[in-house]
């Protein structure tokens, strides 16, 4: 028991990492997926075959490639080519790849609401964005909470990747304290650490769910 | 029905105006015509009935008045103000969107599916558009939206979400929160269609109220008995054309056209 309180301590900061890494990347994820689901439901061609190349591009590659790629290989990629110190570019590659994700719940979420809810918002001299805002995000909302909560829970364990940029987060806190105590305890704790994490997200997705389905 | 200089200068007159002047309207679905050609005028606190066989553009034509469809030719006037016209080589040019807008503003429309905003209370769903659109304060709007849903006889369900509600409720809901933007007009898509038959009446009801508080409606509808009682006058559209519109009691009493008569003695 003593043992397993002294290395709460480490662990609780590499919780601090993971969780820093998982509300930074949601925070940025969420509107830019927004914005690339708006794109890609638009008029505008030439913006949605992009858009949905961007997608393609990001969900069929591992998002470890990815992550490698923006730190080891960007900064030689001519004219682009910056080098990110190493949480950066574990932002950059977990917001980029998460934001093709929730593009993508975003997008059938909004094509779910029928064309009658439009047209009604339409008649009534909504503008377009009006309507987006006031009638058809709020119910997507409902829709897409099922798969935000499923996306959400993998993107906390997704965080462990970023081991390989040699970040002290939860897992690479446990796998020190592994090596130099020669016990697994430390595994067994950073699991309870993941798992009161996806607990409390889960309790979170369940009241939303919840307060959503008053108008069922 | 008017020439096109003759609805021009109808329309320079906005005493005289009708509340909706459509002329000639022609709207085709890839090679299917679907309007061939459409002629309609509906003066101020009119009631029209419009109504046909299944197919024949009764809806279409509705929603084209208001922008829900574009037109490919004719005239659409609204109260004197053009919303689209024919452009030289004959094919409609639809005026600035702002303008399109405003002009639309004019309209109120119930659908026959209700389309009422599901996530709101039905006292949401009528102040929505007033707070949104024309910017006016929740406070403000209130209580009119209170004394249109005691019209409706609602009042009770004033925090009650839509899937609370019966069809007929629901679509007294939406002929609430229609009214709540003060329209010069309302257009009617087949209004209680999707009721069962018990339900149509309390919604009929209403209809009949706004019919004689002078209100100036437009309605594809399948109810005989109210194109006969409520109306003014009657037009029976088929295949794409308006056959023919007469007032009501002459309608039925003495139908022009063959195909008009075949249709009335469908629905008897
Ligand atoms: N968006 C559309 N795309 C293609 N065809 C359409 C579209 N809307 C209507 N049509 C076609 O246009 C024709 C007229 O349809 P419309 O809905 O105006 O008829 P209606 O008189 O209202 O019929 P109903 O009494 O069944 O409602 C039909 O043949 C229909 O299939
Ligand atoms: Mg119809």
């Amino acid at each position: 028991m003593d043992y397993i309180l002294s290395i709460i301590g480490p662990l609780a900061e590499g919780s601090l990492v993971t969780l820093k890494l998982f509300f930074i990347t949601l925070a940025l994820a969420v509107p830019l997926g927004l914005a690339l689901a708006l794109v890609r439901i638009s008029r505008f061609t030439v913006a949605s075959q992009a858009v949905n190349g961007y997608i393609w591009l990001m969900r069929g590659t591992p998002l470890m490639l990815q992550l490698l790629f923006i730190y080891f290989a960007l900064p030689f990629v001519p004219v682009v080519g910056i080098r990110l110190p190493d949480f950066p570019a574990a932002i950059v590659a977990f917001a980029l790849n998460y934001a093709a994700y929730f593009a993508e719940i975003f997008r059938a979420g909004i094509q779910s609401i029928d064309r009658g809810q439009y047209e009604g918002a339409k008649v009534l001299g909504f503008s377009y964005g009006q309507t987006m805002r006031r009638i058809v995000l709020p119910q997507v909302v409902k829709r897409i909470l099922p798969p935000m909560s499923n996306e959400t829970i993998t993107l906390v364990k997704d965080t462990s990747l970023i081991y390989v940029l040699a970040l002290n987060d939860l897992l690479r806190a446990a796998r020190g304290i592994v090596q130099r105590d020669f016990t697994i305890t430390p595994f067994v704790v950073a699991a309870a650490f993941y798992l009161l994490m996806t607990l409390v997200l889960t309790w979170f997705f369940q009241r939303l769910e919840k307060r959503h389905a008053v108008y069922d | 029905m008017p020439s096109m200089t003759e609805a021009a200068s109808i329309a320079s007159s906005a005493a005289t105006s009708p509340m909706i002047l459509a002329d000639d309207i022609h709207k085709r679905f890839g090679s299917h015509e679907v309007l061939k050609g459409v002629s309609l005028t509906l003066a101020k606190g009119e009631v029209i009935a419009v109504i046909g066989p299944s197919g024949s553009g009764k809806s279409t034509f509705l929603r084209c008045l208001n922008h829900l469809e574009t037109i490919d030719a004719g005239r659409i006037d609204i109260e004197g103000d053009t919303l689209a016209a024919n452009d030289a080589q004959g094919r409609a040019r639809y005026v600035a969107d702002a303008e399109v807008r405003r002009i639309c503003a004019r309209m109120g429309m119930v659908f026959q599916h209700f389309n009422l905003f599901p996530h709101l209370t039905v006292l949401q769903n009528v102040v929505e558009a007033p707070i949104t659109v024309k910017g006016i304060k929740r406070e403000a709007i209130l209580p009119k939206a209170e004394e249109l849903l005691r019209k409706v006889g609602l009042l009770d369900k004033r925090d009650a979400y839509p899937s609370r509600l019966s069809g007929g409720q629901k679509q007294r809901v939406a002929i609430a929160r229609a009214l709540a933007m003060e329209p010069d007009i309302m257009l009617f898509d087949e209004p209680t269609s999707a009721l069962d038959p018990e339900l149509t009446g309390e919604v009929l009801r209403t209809m009949r109220q706004l019919a004689d508080e002078h209100m100036t409606m437009l309605v594809v509808t399948h109810e005989m008995g109210f194109a006969r009682e409520v109306a003014s006058r009657v037009a029976f559209m088929d295949g794409g054309k308006l056959i023919e519109s007469q007032p009501s009691a002459a309608f039925f009493a003495n139908p022009q056209h063959p195909r008009t008569r075949a249709f009335l003695e469908s629905m008897l």
